[in-house]
Formats: structure tokens, sequence, C-alpha cells
């Protein structure tokens, strides 16, 4: 079974603090790790590769460094990995980046099903594995919390997807892109044995040329969504409410409260 | 000269770091409360082959080196020193001594074993009245044909009342001093032999410390490691890999301590304004950073020299002393940065300052560690070359599988 997983390399949330804000975490230099999502995106692909003796490509579009992000996925169990880089890629849309990365999979050639994660923690939008899906004229399978069940022999899929108010089971052919949400499973972490071969693997870097794109079909040039200002959300008003009675009452009142305002 | 770590390294702090951070964190701070072993974590760190990491993979290891060593105990004592102590014991004090001293025979028997995690073990040559003085020690084995036959008491020894192998040291020839001990493997549920756990610690509370009791325990001769009268070399040889695990443990509680401390001086406000900014708090946070490169600079030279081949009884005990003193006052500093705060376990300061207490006294005090380098430096000490060298790290000869 040939798998492709897209991943992709985001800042490190986790250094949010009093001194480091959002804004500092997007400059150059700071801090980046594999986007959370992508790392159910790896789990998955690993479990499909498991389950069927099949080969995973693990597919990134970024900058230089997110090269790391790539030797994390091979370490974690994927067989091969591909840097898509180029300085014209950049200030792409979800649409553009989509467009890249089709055609980087149609570069790669054949395969069976592709594995996205749910969004991205920075851009946010969950739009880009949709838009692949649409190019590449794939069934898309968003949301998947769970695989019930896959043949790649018979080509079909049926698997679970999480909705707002409960879940769905949905069935289509293969080849089919897959975005999946955190119940999927736990990511593994990278075994020894696969941070010494990922430490030791080279990484090809496909740019513009390679991947057969003119330069105003990307980047900004190719995108109709752009970022003219990001800023930092400012500080709600914040009003305190107390809520009084017995201790019982007070937690049943505090729960509801909590779900009206989709905090649990 | 190189300071960056490898890229195969970085990948390892990340792994190490992530583990620490999803499988320590959560539960460490109830079993520190209850005084209990976290039993569950032992399965998941053998699973991801930490227990055997700088152990050949013909024997079951990872094929790692022993930077790798040093990066996993810092990531997972600035979770917590208890499961760092876990690793420290079963794979520095246990594992390890085996595969610098074993014959053949007895790395094929004892390794494959400790590397999963079937086995967990310790190490056990403190007794009630030899602490420092190891040499002092009451243990006696004598020979009776193809076994000898133990007496004696261990105390305060890591994992005692849990682990399934204990490497202990007795006296075979008692008019020797320190060259008639000899160090032997001993397996749970053999005749006389007994644990308990000591309760009521200030610090390491979620691990398990205890006594080992052995009365009449029978040793087959397979079981004793090295020769008679090695015993006192094979355990400071041991404490060569305990201590770079203590002092690299150090090392990821300093860092947890300034993370933690940075964070709440950035948020906690007095007078109008973050504590952060007031001149005393920066002086304690400067001081830790300090205290964090130093230690660092120390650690990772040890564990060159010792993926090297190089002798570092020295260096090791330098890293110890300084890294185990420097956490100690980084806690300490950091509790005072939280305030009334930082003296409650609400925060996870408090448990390292009470953890960190520990590693200023076990290993070697940080006296002895005083009275070893002043040895050194008036040449009274000397470090002559063993009969068997802990192994240099060879990538090639450790990740094959032959």
């Amino acid at each position: 079974m040939n798998i492709i997983a897209l991943i992709k390399q985001v800042p490190d949330t986790a250094q949010l603090s009093g001194t480091v804000n959002g804004l500092a975490l997007m400059e150059d230099g700071s801090p980046r790790i594999v986007n959370p999502w992508d790392e159910y995106t790896l789990e998955t692909a690993i479990q499909l590769k498991e389950a069927h003796n099949g080969h995973i490509t693990v597919l990134c579009m970024g900058k230089p460094e997110a090269e790391e992000a790539l030797k994390t996925s091979l370490a974690m169990g994927a067989d091969e990995a591909i840097l898509v880089s180029d300085p014209a890629f950049e200030n792409s849309d979800s649409l553009t980046t989509a467009r890249v990365l089709v055609a980087a999979i149609q570069k790669i050639g054949d395969f069976d099903i592709i594995v996205a994660g749910r969004s991205a923690i920075d851009g946010n939008t969950a739009a880009t594995p949709v838009q692949v899906a649409a190019l590449l004229d794939l069934p898309p399978i968003s949301f998947v919390a769970e695989l019930k069940e896959v043949d790649p022999q018979a080509k079909t899929i049926s698997a679970v997807r999480l909705l707002d108010n409960g879940r769905e089971t949905v069935s289509s052919q293969l080849p089919a892109l897959i975005s999946v949400v955190k119940e999927i499973g736990e990511p593994r972490y990278p075994s020894f044995m696969g941070i010494r071969k990922a430490a030791q693997a080279n990484i090809p870097t496909w740019s513009l040329s390679d991947l057969g794109l003119e330069a105003n079909q990307v980047g900004a040039a190719g995108s109709h969504v752009s970022w003219p200002r990001v800023s930092l959300p400012t500080a709600p008003e914040v009003t305190n409410e107390k809520i009084e009675g017995d201790p019982t009452e007070v937690a049943k009142i505090l729960a509801d409260k909590l779900i009206a305002d989709q905090v649990i | 000269m190189d300071f960056e770590l490898s890229e195969e390294h970085r990948m390892v702090q990340n792994m190490a770091y992530d583990f620490a951070q999803k499988e320590i964190m959560p539960i460490i701070k109830e079993h520190d409360r209850n005084h209990t072993l976290p039993v569950e974590l032992s399965s998941k760190m053998a699973a991801q082959g930490f227990l055997a990491m700088c152990l050949p993979v013909r024997y079951g290891g990872a094929g790692m080196d022993y930077i790798s060593m040093g990066i996993v105990s810092e990531a997972f004592e600035w979770a917590d020193t208890s499961v760092r102590e876990t690793l420290a014991v079963h794979l520095g004090l246990h594992t390890l001594p085996i595969f610098q001293w074993g014959t053949e025979e007895q790395k094929q028997r004892f390794l494959p074993s400790l590397a999963t995690g079937e086995n967990m073990a310790c190490f056990g040559l403190t007794e009630p009245g030899a602490g420092s003085d190891v040499g002092n020690m009451n243990s006696r084995a004598h020979r009776e044909g193809n076994h000898y036959i133990l007496n004696g008491e261990k105390m305060w020894i890591t994992l005692a009342d849990v682990a399934d192998r204990m490497m202990v040291f007795a006296k075979t020839d008692p008019e020797a001093g320190v060259r008639g001990i000899t160090a032997f493997i001993l397996e749970r549920g053999w005749p006389g032999l007994t644990t308990g756990t000591i309760e009521g610690k200030l610090g390491a509370r979620a691990s398990n410390t205890g006594w080992i009791n052995m009365e009449n325990v029978s040793v087959p001769i397979s079981h004793r490691l090295g020769e008679e009268g090695e015993g006192f070399k094979i355990a400071m040889g041991a404490l060569d890999n305990g201590r770079f695990t203590v002092a690299a443990g150090a090392i990821g509680s300093m860092k947890f301590c300034l993370q933690e401390s940075v964070k709440y001086a950035t948020e906690r406000k007095t007078f109008g304004k973050p504590i952060a900014e007031h001149q005393l708090v920066q002086q304690m946070l400067a001081l830790m950073q300090q205290r964090i490169d130093l230690g660092e600079l120390m650690v990772y030279k040890v564990g060159w020299m010792k993926n090297k081949g190089i002798r570092n009884t020295r260096e090791t005990s330098m890293a110890k002393w300084y890294c185990t003193d420097a956490a100690n006052t980084t806690a300490n500093d950091a509790v005072q940065i939280h305030g009334a705060y930082g003296y409650s376990d609400e925060y996870h300061v408090e448990r390292h300052l009470r953890n960190s207490k520990g590693a200023t006294i076990y290993e070697g005090t940080s006296q002895i560690h005083q009275l070893m380098q002043a040895g050194y430096i008036l040449e009274q000490r000397q470090d002559r070359p063993l009969r068997c060298e802990l192994p240099a790290y060879d990538p090639d000869v450790w990740r094959a599988e032959n």
C-alpha cells in the first residue's frame, strides 16, 4: 500500500509565555516543531503501513529548516521524506499550497491514500487537505477519528468522522484523502533505531522548477488570500461571576456554563 | 571543537523531553504525594528502549552512545528525579558494570532480560554503618565449593524492594580492606534474601528506596562479577556511570526550575510590575542560567570522554559535585521566586528542592567529592588502568545485530 503523509513544520506554541508572544514565535529562527495534528497523521500512516505492508512517503512544504520535521517523521517510522522548498513558495495561501503539494504528489507517482492532519496550528484554515483532494479529484474524508476498514485490494475505505454533535461513518473508494483528528490514536515516540536511520537519511528538496510550476502559480503571486497584517488579539474585557450555593449545585452550574461556552 | 549536539542527539533530546512531558509530568505529583513508585513507567521506558539505550544491539540494547544516556537523564529529571534514578540504577549502576566486567557468558545470560525490562535491577553498596566509608562494610562472603555464602545488610538502596536482580558487594577477604571486596549478582526469591522499603524520605518520594538483607544466601559462582577482590573497582566504575546520570539529571532539574521561575516571575506582579523586573529576582535568574551553562559543559564533556573510552573518574566526580550543589541552590531560589506558592506542592518547584538535596548525598557526598578532587590535585590519588575498562562507543560494533 502506498501511503503519502502530508506534514507541516510550525512555530512551537508551547514557547508562548509572558515574554514570548505569538508574533515573536512567527519570526525566523524561533523554535519549530512538527504540526501537532501531523503527529497523528504520521501515526495513522504508520498503522496503515503495519497493517498492509505499506510504504510511507512524507511530504512537507516549507523552508529548509523544515527538514528537521521530516527527519522526525522518518524516526517515527516513515520510509521516505521529501521537502518541497523554494523562496517562490513563501506567502502561499492554502489553495496555492495545495497546488504545490499536488504537483509534488503527482511527481511521486502512484498512491493508495493520502493522510493529513485536520489543520495546522499556525494558519488553522483546515482547508489545504480538502483542496489537495479537490485538485486531485479524490474523495476527501475529513476529521477522521477511526478507520473502520481499509482494503487496498478492493480499493475501499470506511471511516468514522468526528462531528460537533456526534459521529458519522462514511465509505469511499481508494485512492482517497483523509484528514485525522487526535481520536485516531496517540502518536508513538520515535524509536532509537528510527532516530539513527533518520539522522543519516538524505532528504531530497524539490524546488519550483522540479515541480514544473511557474512563479505566477505559487507564493503571493499565485494566491488569492494574503495577510497584510498579523497582530495580537486585544485582551478581552473580563467580568467575574461568583456562583454560590451547595458545592454539588455550584459544580453543575459551572459545568453547564463551561459547556455552553464550549470550553469543555 | 564542536559544542553542538549532533542531529541524532537533538532527536534523542526531543524524544526524551516529549516522553518526560507526556508520560511523567501528568502522574508524578500524585506519586510523590503518595510516596509510590510509578511502576507503569518502567514498562513504557523498557518499550521505548531507555533501559538499555547505551548497550550494544547484540545484547538487546539500542546501540546508542553515552552522551545519549546523559541527554535522557537530563530530560527525565527535568520532570522528576525518581524516574531518572530508575534509569541510573538499572542501567548505569547494574547493567553497564556487567557489560564492563562480565564474562561473555554472563553478558549473554544477564543483559538481554535487563534490556527488555523483564528483570529490573538495583545496586547494593551502602550499608547502615558504611556509606562514604564503603571499605568498612560488614557484609561477608565465603566460598563453599561452587557457591558463595553471603551475609549482611544493605541500606538506602534505590529499587531494593522491587528489583529482580541486585548487584551487591561483600568482603571475601576482610583483612584486605577495599581489596577484599567482591561483587555478586543476586536474584529475588533466593532463600535468605529479603528486602523492604524505607519510608519517610524528604525527596525522591516517587522512587523506591529500601534495604536488602542477606542471611546465608547461597550465590553460585556464575553470579560472581569479576574476580575476587575486584569488587571495589567494579563499584567505583559503576559509580562513574551513576554519577554521570546524576550530574546530567541535575541539569534537567535546573532547566525546569529556571523555566518555571521565568514563567512565574513574568506573570506575578508586585509594586505595580512583574517581579521579573526586580533586580534581585533577575540576579537569581542569571545565576541559574550560569549554573546550567557551566554544568552542561562539564556533563557533556564527561559523555564525550566515555564515548572515547577515556577514563573519566575525576571529571565525573567534579561534574556530580558541581551540578548537584548547583541544582539544590537553583531549586532553593526557584522556591524563593515563587514566594508562598513555592512552598506549596501546587507548584512543582518544591518537589525539585526536596529531590535535589538527596543528590548532594548519594553516589558520593559533596564532601567526598571535594576530598577526591584534592587528592587528584595533590597527586595523592591516581586512576590506574583497570583490568576491564568501560568499552568506548563504537557505532559499527554496537549497532551490529551480531
